[in-house]
């Protein structure tokens, strides 16, 4: 019995202490249940987004560039297929060997051979390595014809920038090409969308305009594992195609100027005088922008680079010259309107005139003669000129070349190589070259010569300005969004003048007038400078005035060898320089011209108007007809 | 009749069916039927290696519990010392020619599978003190001799454990047997004053743990202080726990274990699984199913009318919530990982193999609860 009592007693114990733990038990459970809870639930979001960071990788495919069209629609910077090859390494069996095959399939350079080994060595194994950027047709198709022997290869169809017009677009679109790391950080939105093989614009409205064009990244998202290789392909987001944008150019005005540039240095632009569109604006010479695309070769490089007549430069924007006599219609119109000189106010022109013992020279060695406003602007007299300066004073000249645009940028916010040139006055001279002006620099500054020096843009705006009656135009190359007609740009214009003192640049619109006559008799009367040039159809009737710009000062001894241009050395030569619009009556557009080293004026550059004027003008219906078509705003 | 019975001392075949606890082995069954499913899942939806091995595990060893159910409890009360010293042995021979795998030495090749004795350890420590101290005189319980024989009963082997090395099951055992120990009714601050001890020996203790598993309490201790090496686990496990959120991200559908952002998904972690793709209502759940297992056990215990059956009921119970909890508490961050399994769901032979023995005699004394054992 003592057994069994003992063994109750003990039963009694193990009851009670199992009743203890029990009660621990259950604390400990509800501990483990509030932490499932709250991992679970409570924080169910914060896990869930670590999961799928753990999981879910993204792949970015480089984004497709808008296009760019000329006026008309056609298609001047476009997208074109490319073939790649890439190598996928993790699924290559032998790399020696593949890397052996394909060196002797697409003659690869050993040293390309190193930086693919290189390229191995530095990827994930799942990476593709590019091989080449750009594949030809005839490799692509050898590469596909081998493709059972080459284990890991990839021919890939991807898509390209393309100028399809070539050097004709290149000063104006500039072109793209891989960025580089500064280019990268330097641009948020490159930044973003930056993915190896992405092209940015690395010159002009490419460049410009790089946010608009670039277009977003098609996104790939793949379930990856823990190792990092991809499972499988969750969704593919499209990405959108970047804007397109449409400029004011006319393909055909701007190849018909790179044709009658010729290869030689200059530059041609064509404007509309109510709009401010830019018909044309050609740099010669001009190269293949396409070259750039995938990397430029040395020798093409060195071949652009040691051009001469520098095809780098963007001579419209960036080309600074003397104006010369293109100047004349600005001298004049301030004399006017500053009241120093009338219509009549006449010169006696004896070939040169003497100020304090220094001669300075009319181009007509015998003289004109004695002339007025009108003769002197159609012979281009320069002593007219020299006693017109002399009366008004450099100071009052500047202001209203200035008003004209001379000196300022007319494209800055898409160019940012563009110049701004110089129109000088005195306190110019007095902050810049610490010296007081002297009177003899008015009298070279009223032809054209001394410190000014414009852009041949700057010269086809002035020549726009003074064409619609003396109104201040914003020229522009993209089209925007809302179209008007010729007639409404015109109303709006001087509409526009009425509400802001500044948009007119003139106080008497006669002496607009007088001004406008004066160039017209330059070019449609006999003895003007640009007559052999005229067009007698008034439907294609213009008004231009030359201009020959000195390179360098004439001495005495040049002047009485008279020489012929081809006997002076290129670099010597004169600029030869035109500004004109038409048609004159109810004028439309106005144009510059500059031939480096072309000689005079009247020689070289008004022949170029002559064929401008025929084409731009035939053009006018086909461009008003021009519907517009999905508009972008920029 | 009752008088009868207890004379005769056996029942018959169906008496002993009629007698087995249903409820326990059908929630058993339930539980086996999940682990299965779970480990579908964890070969990635296809029936593999570990779906394959681990069915067949459970096809040897379901039956084998129902046959040990059908020994007399009385038998296993003979038997418990011996099991003991078979397994003390068994842990002897796997110290100088056991397989050696990652590090430790725990195993014996059983040519159908790798034995591992310390995990059998766990059921025989219940058995061998559940015996010690049905027999022991209630006098003589917190005597000297008794309670430095029941500490000797445990420390042997886990200090043969712990040296394999295998610090997560030795503390199993341990604490398996010290709950023995506190049914048995050794005083209260007998327990005070060792955990007083094992507190100031502490430091002790650290400076002879190896360095990986010091490694892994200060990673419990800040898992973010190395996300890619040692607190990988850890963090990875709460990402799939917590992303599985209210109901789960479904069957098959567990992104964190099929993409393999989930180490031992087989074994330890194997709840990180089942919680991502069955989410909290499905844990609560398989809580739920464990608990009636556990609540199923101490029933019979409380019913036995030997002591020896309840102690080992009571001993079994607790050592099953102790390893749930052990596992879950790991792998939801709140203890440091120690390898220690979930019982049934987690994948491997041995800790399955005690487990079904453990209900095995659960079922047994259940059968003959109205036994008394001399």
């Amino acid at each position: 019995m003592i057994k069994g009592n003992s063994g109750i007693r003990k039963t009694d114990i193990i009851n009670r202490r199992m009743f203890i733990i029990g009660a621990a038990k259950i604390i400990i459970l509800t501990g483990i249940i509030v932490r499932l809870f709250s991992l679970q639930v409570n924080e169910n979001k914060k896990y869930l987004t670590l999961s799928d960071k753990n999981r879910i990788r993204e792949w970015k495919l480089p984004p497709v560039r808008g296009e760019i069209v000329d006026y008309f629609g056609n298609i001047i910077a476009g997208n074109l297929k490319v073939y790649q090859l890439h190598i996928i390494p993790e699924q290559v069996e032998n790399f020696n060997y593949l890397l052996s095959r394909l060196k002797t399939l697409l003659n690869l350079s050993d040293k390309k051979i190193e930086k693919i080994i290189k390229l191995k060595n530095q990827l994930k194994p799942w990476e593709s390595i590019i091989v080449s950027e750009n594949l030809s047709w005839n490799d692509f198709l050898k590469i596909n014809n081998y493709l059972y022997d080459l284990v890991g290869v990839k021919p890939v169809m991807t898509i390209s920038r393309n100028y399809p017009f070539r050097e004709v677009y290149t000063h104006i679109l500039g072109y793209v090409s891989q960025p580089n790391e500064e280019e990268i950080l330097a641009n948020e939105t490159v930044k973003e969308r930056f993915v190896p093989g992405i092209k940015i614009g690395k010159l002009g409205l490419e460049k410009t305009l790089e946010n608009y064009l670039i277009g977003t990244n098609a996104i790939q998202r793949y379930e990856v594992n823990a190792y990092g290789k991809r499972i499988n392909q969750l969704e593919h987001q499209k990405g959108k195609q970047g804007l397109r944008v449409r400029l004011t150019v006319d393909t055909e005005v701007q190849e018909a100027c790179g044709k009658l540039l010729n290869d030689r240095a200059g530059s041609i632009s064509v404007m509309d005088i109510y709009k401010g569109d830019i018909i044309a604006m050609y740099s010669s010479p001009s190269y293949d922008p396409n070259k750039f695309l995938f990397g430029i070769s040395n020798d093409d490089w060195a071949l652009i680079r040691n051009n001469p007549l520098k095809p780098l430069v963007n001579k419209t924007l960036a080309g600074l010259y003397s104006p010369g006599s293109t100047i004349k219609p600005i001298v004049a119109l301030s004399a006017l309107e500053n009241k120093i000189v009338s219509p009549s106010f006449k010169v006696k022109c004896t070939g040169k005139i003497e100020l304090y013992g220094q001669t300075f020279h009319c181009w007509k060695e015998k003289g004109h003669g004695v002339v007025s406003l009108k003769n002197a602007m159609k012979q281009s007299c320069d002593t007219y000129f020299y006693e017109v300066a002399r009366l008004l004073g450099v100071d009052r000249l500047n202001i209203t070349a200035e008003k004209f645009g001379l000196g300022k940028k007319v494209l800055g916010d898409y160019f940012d190589f563009e110049k701004s040139g110089l129109f000088p006055n005195t306190k110019w001279k007095k902050n810049n070259l610490g010296k007081g002006w002297v009177l003899g620099e008015t009298l070279i500054t009223g032809i054209g010569q001394g410190y000014t020096q414009t852009t041949p843009l700057q010269l086809c705006l002035m020549t726009a300005q003074i064409a619609n009656g003396g109104y201040s135009l914003k020229p522009r190359i993209i089209v925007d969004n809302n179209p008007i007609s010729n007639e409404e740009a015109k109303s709006k214009l001087k509409e526009e003048t009425l509400h802001s003192e500044q948009k007119k640049l003139f106080k008497d619109s006669k002496n607009i007038k007088i001004v406008q006559e004066a160039m017209f008799s330059s070019t449609n009367e006999l003895y003007g400078t640009s007559y052999k040039s005229r067009i007698d159809d008034p439907k294609y009737q213009f008004a231009g005035k030359t201009g020959t710009a000195q390179v360098k000062r004439i001495s005495m001894r040049e002047r009485e060898l008279d020489l012929k241009i081809e006997q002076i050395p290129y670099k010597d030569r004169d600029h030869a320089l035109f500004v004109a619009y038409g048609p004159y009556i109810n004028p439309r557009y106005a144009l510059s011209i500059i031939v480096e080293h072309g000689g005079s004026g009247s020689r070289t550059a008004a022949p170029i108007a002559k064929d401008l004027f025929k084409l731009i003008i035939d053009r006018e219906d086909l461009r008003n007809k021009q519907k517009n078509f999905e508009e972008i705003e920029i | 009749m009752f008088q009868h019975n207890r004379l005769s001392n056996e029942l018959t075949f169906w008496q002993k069916v009629k007698e087995l606890d249903f409820v326990l082995l059908i929630s058993i069954l339930l539980l086996s039927v999940l682990s299965l499913f779970v480990m579908y899942s964890t070969d990635g939806g296809e029936i593999l290696y570990h779906t394959k091995s681990h069915f067949s595990k459970i096809i040897i060893f379901f039956p084998l519990m129902i046959l040990i159910a059908f020994f007399n409890i009385k038998w296993w009360h003979n038997f418990s010392y011996i099991f003991y010293i078979i397994i003390i042995l068994l842990l002897l021979y796997v110290s100088f020619f056991g397989i050696k795998s990652s590090g430790s030495r725990r195993w014996m090749d059983l040519y159908l599978f790798n034995l591992q004795p310390s995990e059998l350890m766990k059921i025989a420590i219940i058995l061998c003190l559940a015996k010690y101290y049905h027999r022991i005189k209630i006098e003589n319980v917190n005597s000297v001799t008794s309670i430095m024989t029941a500490v000797t009963i445990i420390l042997l082997p886990i200090t043969m454990v712990i040296s394999q090395p295998d610090l997560g099951t030795s503390i199993l055992i341990a604490t398996s047997g010290l709950i023995i120990l506190w049914l048995g009714g050794v005083k209260i601050k007998y327990f005070i004053y060792s955990f007083i001890i094992f507190l100031i020996s502490l430091p002790f203790i650290i400076s002879f743990l190896k360095p990986y598993q010091k490694l892994r309490i200060l990673t419990f201790l800040d898992p973010d202080r190395d996300p890619l090496g040692a607190g990988y686990q850890i963090i990875q496990s709460k990402i799939a726990i917590g992303s599985g959120g209210l109901d789960g991200k479904g069957f098959l559908k567990g992104t964190q274990s099929y993409l393999d952002f989930l180490p031992e998904k087989h074994t330890d972690f194997i709840f990180t699984l089942f919680s991502e793709e069955f989410g909290f209502i499905g844990s609560i759940g398989l809580l739920v199913l464990y608990s009636i297992i556990i609540i199923r056990i101490l029933r019979i215990g409380a019913i036995s009318r030997s002591n020896f059956s309840r102690l080992f009921c009571f001993g079994f119970a607790f050592a099953i919530f102790f390893y749930i909890f052990v596992n879950l508490s790991m792998v939801l961050g709140l203890l440091p990982i120690v390898g220690s399994p979930l019982p049934i769901m987690s994948y491997g032979g041995s800790s399955m193999l005690a487990t079904m023995i453990g209900f095995g005699i659960v079922l047994s004394a259940k059968i003959n609860h109205k036994q008394m054992i001399a």
